[in-house]
């Protein structure tokens, strides 16, 4: 798979692209649709023990649209998915360099609770991740900092639960089961569950890490419609290596090449017209 | 090419010995089979034998014997409800001091504790299973005993009225349910701790990662998403303890003082029935007598065997919910 840079390197004097524009964002939005940015991380660096597994990323994420992270297997995509929401601090030995502004507030800034940063910045994972011993309604419900046993809140939570549901596409499958196990359902539906238990708490954000990988190919459609949806509420950020998906579903597409940012642009200019020869070189299947 | 000869099967396997190499494979598999099924039939020769001896003082006193509270041999009377009433109380106070504990003890070091403390702390702990019960008997007699008559009996009693109640009355001897259920705690406390761990650390990442992105504290998300994960392995762990504190001799015969005699109150000294047999039957002469001990050694398995049953049934049942 990384046989990557000796390989590109050998290739790129050879090749008729001069890797002379390096497109490095923050840089003006060239996509139709003018947004104001959501997420600005600057210099970014992340590491596992000493090893850095991103490093000086900046790069501006567009408010209410789909921003997509590809790159081969092992090239930081998640890592930097998760410092968005500072889930990668979580990991023993671990630590973040340089910053991360989320509709203007640094999260990395001093006295800034990761708790709360989370309740506000959503996260789907690659498999999906049901809580076994709670029912679909007490998932969803999960994220909500309410005494489910009071009658007024629990008028509201139903209310909730119900709009989540909705908007993750699965209240019509589920809604005269609510009470039963969340192993219930397929591995599809419990992914969708994921998804509507981070949408119950209203994020700004929702990050998406691999949200298909596990699905086939049917429920993985669906999941992508669904993130194609979901922009038109919130900003996504979905980390695939499935470019095709990445064509699909996003706005704006980034491409990380071993802990680096190579190139940040639209979506459909980085497929169509990639500034970095090695951005090219993994579109194209050279490798990765 | 040239086709196999028809016969290719048989002469290899002729040339091969594949027979017997399937020899081989059925005496492995007798051998195993009759390892397997020696244990079953170890336990039904156990309890047919136990039952057998308890039929005499069964056929004679009948129920009496378990619902009747007085104990005298010489006049033939067998009742041995003081000791069921001791086994059942010591060991239900036992778990109520070593669940929290163990509980703690796992959710520390399965997820508070520093790497390096990990391994020495649940080590120390494991140890206490290595004790001998004699050990534990002796520790309770010249340690606890004292400090539970001059310090904790009295806090107990008068500092905190709880001498008021019918569970704190009456003079302090010492030995007494409480010494025995502290005694029991301590024991058990491996047991339940140990499972407990194992099974918190099982618990997936996925699960408390699931929990973190929702904005849960180190704390919610140990009491939403990791102890439920987790909660038939503990439940059995309980029970595991339960086990070995229903069948706990030498240390609470040494501690609980041995008289037979069923008070509601944890500061009167009591009886197990394995206190019980263990105490009597060297002494025991006549047939009754030894046959009444029988019985009781009968109870105390029937006893076992039902905690054992709801140990698994309960087990089962979270562990289908979670499933289903």
């Amino acid at each position: 798979m990384l046989q990557s840079t000796e390989v590109l390197r050998e290739k790129r004097p050879m090749r008729i692209i001069t890797p002379t524009v390096q497109v490095r964002s923050p840089e003006p939005t060239t996509s139709q649709v003018e947004t104001r940015p959501c997420i600005v991380t600057s210099k970014l660096s992340a590491y596992f023990g000493e090893t850095a597994a991103i490093r000086d990323i900046s790069m501006s994420v567009p408010q209410q649209a789909v921003t997509a992270i590809i790159g081969p297997s092992g090239c930081g995509k998640s890592t930097l998915l998760r410092c968005l929401n500072r889930m990668h601090e979580t990991v023993p030995r671990t630590r973040v360099e340089g910053s991360v502004q989320i509709l203007g507030s640094e999260i990395y800034g001093e006295g800034t609770s990761p708790i709360a940063i989370r309740r506000h910045v959503g996260m789907v994972f690659q498999r999906p991740t049901p809580f076994p011993t709670m029912s679909i309604r007490a998932n969803v419900a999960a994220g909500l900092r309410v005494d489910s046993k009071s009658h007024a809140d629990r008028g509201a939570t139903s209310e909730i639960v119900e709009e989540a549901l909705q908007r993750a596409g699965l209240w019509a499958e589920v809604k005269d089961q609510l009470d039963e196990s969340a192993m219930a359902l397929s591995g599809g539906q419990q992914q969708r569950l994921c998804i509507a238990r981070a949408l119950a708490t209203r994020p700004r954000v929702i990050l998406l890490d691999e949200p298909t990988a596990s699905l086939d190919p049917l429920n993985a459609q669906k999941v992508e419609e669904l993130v194609y949806d979901l922009r038109k509420t919130v900003t996504v950020v979905i980390v695939t290596h499935n470019m095709q998906q990445a064509a699909r579903v996003s706005d704006r597409t980034a491409f990380l090449l071993m802990g680096e940012l190579v190139e940040f642009a639209s979506t459909r200019e980085l497929f169509t017209a990639p500034k970095d020869p090695r951005t090219e070189s993994y579109i194209t299947g050279r490798f990765g | 090419m040239t086709s196999l000869p028809v016969d290719w099967l048989e002469n290899d396997r002729r040339k091969l010995r594949v027979d017997a190499s399937a020899y081989g494979d059925k005496i492995y598999e007798a051998l195993t089979a009759a390892c397997a099924l020696a244990i079953p039939a170890l336990v039904i020769a156990i309890a047919v034998a136990i039952f057998a001896a308890a039929w005499p003082a069964f056929a004679k006193l009948g129920f009496s014997i378990v619902t009747t509270s007085d104990w005298d041999v010489r006049a033939g009377h067998f009742g041995a409800a003081p000791a069921i009433f001791g086994t059942l109380v010591s060991s239900t106070v036992a778990l109520i001091i070593a669940t929290p504990l163990a509980i703690g003890v796992a959710i520390f070091l399965s997820e508070f504790a520093p790497l390096w403390l990990r391994q020495p702390i649940g080590f120390l702990v494991d140890l206490l299973a290595a004790i001998p019960s004699v050990v534990y008997g002796l520790w309770g007699i010249f340690v606890l005993i004292p400090l539970l008559r001059e310090h904790v009996m009295p806090f107990l009693r008068d500092t905190l009225h709880l001498g008021a109640t019918p569970f704190f009355s009456g003079p302090a001897y010492g030995p007494s349910m409480l010494a025995a259920g502290v005694i029991l705690a301590i024991m058990a406390l491996p047991y339940i701790s140990s499972v407990s761990r194992e099974v918190l650390m099982a618990v997936p990442r996925s699960q408390r990662e699931a929990a973190l992105a929702l904005g849960a504290t180190r704390w919610e998300m140990i009491r939403d998403a990791v102890i439920p994960y987790a909660r038939s392995g503990i439940i059995g762990g309980i029970m595991l303890g339960l086990g070995r504190a229903l069948g706990e001799t030498m240390a609470v015969t040494m501690v609980i003082g041995n008289r037979p005699e069923i008070s509601a109150s944890l500061l009167a000294p009591g009886y197990t029935m394995a206190s019980l047999i263990a105490n009597e039957f060297s002494e025991a002469t006549s047939d009754l007598h030894l046959s009444a001990l029988m019985a009781v050694g009968a109870v105390l398995f029937i006893i076992t065997l039902i905690v054992n049953a709801v140990a698994r049934w309960l087990v089962w049942s979270v562990g289908r919910r979670r499933t289903q």
